[in-house]
């Protein structure tokens, strides 16, 4: 027998893992749910059948959306990460003793019900007491709040479908108005790769620009995601991405990382050309 | 009739000719699409194959015997009308034919000012006289409202020759009249009821609504099925009462109607009837639920008023249609239209209009919770980065006119361009208004006064999108020698 998962990266490209077999599938009112079981990759998590992590390279996407603001940021205490339902962000989040808060809204109840049933290697730290979790839209939560957070990590999925309101305008200036005078966000930027993935990218970087007087873009490679090449972007009021870095400083608290390294700290903040040229035709 | 609302005729018709693969030796010429290619790709295929030409399996709108006539029925009974005509040239067309059947030139008219341009236009065609009746104004709001029962005796008294008296059920803003005793009055002085319901098709179907002309007892009302009842742009239903006589409308209709009507627009119609006829309450219902809860977000975020129910005044506010979700935003010291622009151009959000104090959203079956959010997110980020002192505003909406000649005589006479400047005194042979909503700020006839004047000039500042004149730029108007 043979079972495949697919995903088209373009109309003119499909990304293919075979399935060993499939552990659930459901539909919540936001979208459909599936998790699959794989030899190459373990076990992995769609969404209306768009790849969200699979066991084998989550770490690099977790590690880097937490650890790069959590190692610039001198005293992160209370953070506010959206989506992120997989419980991945919540797992790096929790190795830090400075943090007191960390708030988590997941618009879909269901994604973390079935990832602590299915992902016991993310959803492993939802019963830390610090962690308060709220099934609301991230656009409604954040409108209310103001001078709260050191740190908003923003984890959504695509510009498309649920997560849709989280690439917007109106979403990063409340994320600026929902932080400290220092605080700092990072989102999930997509590719820069695919020409509509790129022309998605540009969108939101021009939006978060718009917003945030510091606004930079650092990169991971991640093998399940379109092309392999993924960015984040890293907006901030007060603190340089990396000359605000202290390496040796995160260092010594002895987080055990797979990905993330000081070096790397500063090595992904260097983009190739063609992209910094993609982010300087919308700054 | 054999048929149900869970029928759509035409809709079935098309399906069926659709089926029969007829080889086209007809109009139009594209064929089914084959002889335009890049049009059917950007349309569709199944777009192009039911763009088709009357004929007898598919009927004809100008005299319809079979499967236009049966849907009419339908529409009628669905609206609880004694008859109802399938719209191709918008609730415009509607609106004329129901003023051309009623009035013949010199006869009057009564109605209030902020009619849609369509309604005056209708008078520059039938050479009726109009009676205004001016609509109360809230002035925090700077927005008229409905016509009081009171003002429509005090009309009916000062002109007993009248024809018929028209009303907004609602207007833009969502306000209605006390539609049922104006109706009785009309009636009561041989008066012909009409009604623009442009912005009230839900009334018909949804629970809890202001109550709809047809219920009202009127005569003729103007439904624009394509605004809240999901129809194809430029789709309406005139319905009409038992007082009408329905063969004579149709020669009414057929004066200014397309002899090619679009099959796109009827079997829209058509569907959109069966939907709203089926499960029309559900989806206003929802509707509703979307509008209220926006309003309450809105309002809790400071400054912006999202009115509603609490203008209902039991006289020019008889009731309130809670599916708009109308915002005051003067008092974050921004005009509407300048919300308008900045949700467009900030955020991509695009709403129905923007005037000098308001704005409006539409809110339908078709938006989603996310998307509310987002509007209002936006909405509190532009309080928060563009909000200023709301002093200093200007909040005058409606201006009374001075009617100096009939909008008929007036647009045909012998006219001059004028700079807007020394325009003041002389009576306008033209339309200025605000697009949307389309409510003119000057009619043909009407005397243009330094008040008037300001008023053009400011919402042009602010950024209006300004329309009806001969000069695009709005910089000269047009006026009687």
């Amino acid at each position: 027998m043979e079972l495949w998962f697919t995903e088209r990266h373009t109309p003119n490209v499909k990304f293919s893992i075979k399935v060993d077999r499939q552990l659930y599938s459901g539909s919540s009112e936001f979208q459909r749910i599936d998790v699959f079981d794989s030899k190459e990759f373990g076990r992995f998590l769609t969404l209306d059948g768009y790849m969200m992590l699979t066991e084998k390279d989550e770490f690099i996407y977790h590690e880097m959306i937490t650890h790069v603001p959590m190692s610039v940021h001198p005293n992160p205490e209370n953070i506010l990460v959206i989506g992120a339902g997989d419980g991945g962000v919540v797992r790096e989040l929790t190795n830090y003793s400075c943090v007191k808060n960390i708030d988590l809204v997941e618009i879909d109840e269901l994604v973390v019900e079935v990832s602590k049933q299915y992902l016991p290697t993310t959803a492993c730290r939802f019963d830390d007491p610090r962690v308060n979790v709220y099934y609301e839209d991230g656009v409604k939560f954040i409108r209310r709040c103001e001078d709260k957070y050191d740190i908003i990590i923003v984890d959504s999925t695509d510009p498309f479908g649920p997560g849709e309101g989280l690439f917007t305008k109106e979403f990063y200036g409340s994320c600026f108005k929902a932080l400290h005078e220092d605080g700092i966000m990072v989102n999930q930027h997509e590719s820069p790769f695919y020409t509509e993935d790129a022309a998605a990218m540009q969108r939101s970087h021009k939006r978060i620009v718009e917003s945030f007087p510091i606004s930079k873009v650092y990169q991971a490679h991640i093998p399940t995601y379109p092309s392999g090449h993924w960015l984040f972007g890293f907006a901030s009021k007060k603190y340089h991405p990396t000359n605000d870095y202290n390496g040796t400083k995160w260092s010594m608290l002895g987080i055990n990382t797979r990905y993330y390294n000081p070096r790397l700290h500063s090595g992904a903040f260097a983009l190739p050309n063609y992209v910094e040229e993609l982010l300087r035709d919308v700054e | 009739m054999a048929f149900s609302q869970i029928n759509a005729p035409i809709y079935e018709a098309l399906r069926k000719f659709r089926r029969m693969r007829v080889v086209p030796f007809d109009v139009p010429g594209h064929k089914r699409g084959r002889g335009n290619m890049e049009l059917t790709e950007f349309l569709g295929e199944d777009c192009m194959n039911v763009d088709v030409n009357s004929m007898k399996p598919l009927d004809n709108l100008c005299h319809p015997v079979s499967v236009i006539k049966d849907a009419e029925e339908l529409a009628a009974e669905a609206f609880g009308a004694a008859h109802a005509f399938f719209m191709v040239g918008g609730t415009t067309s509607a609106v004329q034919s129901m003023i051309m059947y009623a009035c013949k030139s010199g006869e009057k008219i009564i109605m209030p000012r902020n009619v849609h341009r369509s309604a005056i236009n209708a008078l520059i065609l039938t050479g009726a006289i109009p009676v205004y009746v001016d609509p109360d104004c809230n002035n925090e709001l700077g927005i008229p409202l409905g016509m009081s029962v009171s003002q429509v005796e005090k009309a009916i008294r000062e002109n007993p020759d009248a024809k018929a008296i028209l009303v907004n059920n609602p207007t833009y803003y969502g306000i209605c009249s006390d539609i049922k005793k104006i109706t009785e009055l009309a009636h009561a002085n041989n008066m012909l009821m009409l009604a623009d319901e442009a912005h009230g098709t839900h009334f018909y179907f949804g629970e809890n609504f202001p109550i709809s002309a047809m219920a009202a007892g009127a005569d003729i009302a103007s439904a624009s099925m394509h605004k809240s009842g999901g129809s194809l742009t430029q789709s309406s239903f005139l319905l009409m009462g038992e007082r009408i006589n329905a063969d004579y409308m149709r020669q009414v209709v057929n004066l200014t109607q397309t002899t090619s009507a679009s099959y796109l627009l009827l079997s829209s119609l058509d569907i959109s009837r069966k939907r709203l006829a089926l499960s029309g309450r559900e989806i206003f219902e929802k509707t509703v639920q979307m509008a209220e809860y926006a309003r309450e977000e809105i309002n809790s975020i400071g400054g912006y008023y999202a009115f509603s129910r609490e203008l209902v005044n039991g006289d020019s506010v008889y009731d309130f249609d809670v599916s708009k979700l109308s915002v005051h935003t003067l008092p974050i010291g921004l005009a509407g239209i300048e919300v308008y622009d900045l949700l467009r151009d900030e955020y991509d959000i695009q709403i129905e209009f923007g005037d000098i104090g308001n704005i409006l959203a539409y809110i339908s079956v078709g938006d989603r919770t996310r998307d509310i959010e987002r509007l209002i997110s936006a909405l509190a980020e532009i309080k928060r980065r563009f909000g200023k002192s709301g002093t200093g505003m200007l909040t005058q909406e409606y201006i009374n006119p001075v009617v100096a000649e009939t909008p008929r005589r007036a647009f045909y006479a012998d006219k001059m361009s004028l700079p807007l400047d020394e325009a003041a005194g002389h009576v306008c042979s033209e339309f200025v208004m605000c697009y949307p909503p389309g409510i003119p700020i000057l009619a043909p006839g009407e005397l243009i006064t330094p008040q008037i004047i300001e008023y053009i000039k400011y919402a042009k500042e602010k950024g209006c999108q300004m329309t009806g004149t001969e000069d695009i730029n709005i910089e000269r108007l047009n006026v009687l020698r």
